[in-house]
């Protein structure tokens, strides 16, 4: 149970997120989920929309690269340690954690945290074995 | 491949010398009877007509610099009077006072004939349909090729540049076989096509490309992307406009209209003619141009000249693809730079596009060069290694070539400026 996240390239000039994230609102395409990390010279916008398909036309036809990736979006619970037993569980099957990310918003007492891994079936079951929650595409776009 | 002119294009050497050496007493008599500026100048050198009795003793004359013609604005350089013109063509003037070109009518046939020599050399036969991006305005690279082109019987259709989707639509539904434009005009309309997905029913066979200096990775990318043969010619509006060479099939240099321009090679610093084969700059001088003649002119090209025989059997001279006028040349922290030799970097690398630009800047009183390049292959945004990896080793290349460290900003696509005429891709802000 995977969802779709899209990467957007962001170049390091001034107003350039504001561009994009503008780009975004003025089409109501809402970020439920976002990342931003940046070097000196470039960014990565990293996030999860619930209309994929949309935004990406959206934002390639506004000139920008845009790419689609699968990740988990993992239901954790929300008091300490919660994040670290989901880790354990990655870590105990050498399931490498590439990055991740938090929700904007919550799901009452569980974070919603973006994983995104090498070995994405094999993360899928594990987690669901350890009775971890999965968040699909669809619960994602009701969100 | 055909030849134009076999008589001319693969005569004996020995001809060919016979034949300049008589228009070259014309033209320098011609230039010293009707032309101010060069009687004065053969005077101040003591130089007489008929002083020349040899091709080398073209060297006892001084050179001429486009600041001296520019001087001569607009019509001082004429040699005949206007009744006998028919044709007046401007330089751009983006760096000073335009050079304006007055032909009379037999210089337009002899301008045709050198077209027709070197667009057939390029490809072009009476059965193309022609399409010319070049601006129809006081340009000469429009008109010119018109005129050759339609020597040669080609169906010509006369579009001008700009619009670029139109020129896609003509040139699928008129079925375009041969293309005129800048090199780098013609890589946008590529990719103007690709994104109309019209590439496929595109039937182009031939491009014929001039008026800026481009490299052998981009004639390859053109290649690539439309699936033709890519020539390049050579000319300028000093001495007429296109058609002083052109490269043939084997693409190994320029086969110059030697009938009507001869070539000398300078050194740029001690306007010593340098001996064949050395590399230096280009000098021309008209050998059968009328209304204009144009007398030992420094192009500001940086070339070599190449007297091996070509695989095509034309014996005409060949000139190298050019580095660049030595007006293009930057001074990064004293190391001469070429664009071009940024571009045969740039151009074909994985991951980014085709188009790029230059940034020159100065802080604390060292010189900066930035070079802008678009990122194109979304499959790299998985990871910032991988983005880092497409910058350092375009930037290790650079340095490589240029010996510079050079700043390599990777940008978004379709954000770097596209261009319908001769491209400007440099940026100098100091
Ligand atoms: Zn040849």
């Amino acid at each position: 149970m995977y969802v779709k996240q899209i990467s957007v390239f962001i170049e390091n000039t001034p107003g350039r997120l504001a561009h994009f994230t503008k780009l975004l609102g003025d089409n109501n395409i809402d970020l439920v989920s976002l990342s931003v990390a940046d070097t000196t010279h470039f960014g990565i916008l990293r996030g999860i929309v619930a209309d994929y398909e949309k935004a990406v036309k959206l934002i390639s036809e506004n000139g920008y690269t845009v790419k689609l990736t699968d990740v988990l979006a993992v239901s954790v619970p929300d008091h300490p340690g919660g994040l670290a037993e989901v880790l354990e569980t990655l870590s105990g099957h050498d399931i490498v954690v590439e990055y991740l990310y938090s929700f904007v918003r919550n799901a009452g007492d569980h974070a919603l945290i973006i994983f995104r891994v090498d070995k994405l079936d094999e993360a899928e079951k594990v987690l669901t074995e350890a009775g971890v929650r999965l968040l699909s595409q669809d619960e994602v776009r009701g969100l | 491949m055909a030849v134009w002119n076999p008589k001319i294009e693969c005569a004996k050497r020995s001809d060919v010398e016979a034949i300049q050496l008589e228009r070259l007493k014309w033209s320098v008599q011609h230039a010293y009877d009707h032309v101010p500026m060069y009687h004065d100048k053969m005077v101040k050198a003591g130089v007489k007509p008929s002083d020349i009795r040899t091709l080398r003793d073209i060297a006892k004359i001084p050179l001429t610099t486009k600041t001296e013609l520019r001087g001569q604005y607009p019509f001082k350089l004429l040699a005949v009077p206007m009744r006998e013109v028919v044709r007046i063509h401007a330089s751009s003037g983006t760096t000073g006072q335009p050079i304006t070109a007055g032909y009379t009518r037999r210089d337009l046939d002899t301008w045709a004939e050198c077209i027709a020599r070197i667009a057939t050399a390029g490809g072009a036969t009476e059965n193309d349909i022609a399409q010319v991006s070049f601006g129809y305005t006081l340009f000469t690279g429009a008109f010119g090729l018109h005129g050759g082109l339609e020597k040669i019987g080609c169906a010509i259709i006369p579009i001008s540049s700009g619009n670029t989707e139109r020129q896609i639509n003509i040139m699928r539904d008129f079925g375009s076989t041969v293309l005129i434009a800048t090199p780098s005009y013609a890589l946008y309309m590529a990719e103007v096509a690709e994104r109309m997905d019209a590439l496929r029913d595109i039937r182009l066979r031939v491009g014929l490309f001039g008026a800026e200096a481009s490299t052998e990775e981009m004639r390859a990318e053109l290649e690539r992307r439309y699936g033709i043969l890519a020539t390049e010619n050579y000319g300028l509006t000093e001495v007429m406009g296109p058609g002083v060479s052109g490269e043939c099939e084997y693409k190994c240099g320029m086969h110059i209209n030697e009938d009507c321009f001869l070539a000398e090679i300078i050194d740029p610093e001690t306007g010593e003619v340098l001996p064949m084969g050395e590399q230096g700059e280009l000098v021309l001088t008209t050998l059968a141009k009328e209304a204009q003649p144009a007398i030992r002119y420094r192009t500001r090209d940086i070339t070599r000249l190449i007297e091996e025989p070509c695989a095509c059997g034309r014996t005409q001279l060949r000139m190298e693809k050019i580095k660049g006028r030595s007006d293009d040349m930057l001074i990064i922290r004293g190391v001469n730079v070429f664009p071009s030799q940024i571009e045969s970097v740039l151009v074909g690398q994985p991951g980014i596009g085709p188009h790029y630009e230059i940034v020159v800047t100065r802080e604390h009183f060292t010189d900066h060069l930035q070079v802008k390049v678009e990122l194109v292959d979304a499959s790299l945004l998985e990871k910032y290694s991988e983005l880092e990896k497409v910058r350092d080793r375009i930037r290790a290349q650079l340095r490589t070539v240029l010996q510079l460290d050079v700043e390599v900003t990777l940008v978004s696509p379709n954000t770097l400026k596209r261009f319908e005429g001769k491209a400007k891709r440099v940026t100098d802000l100091r």
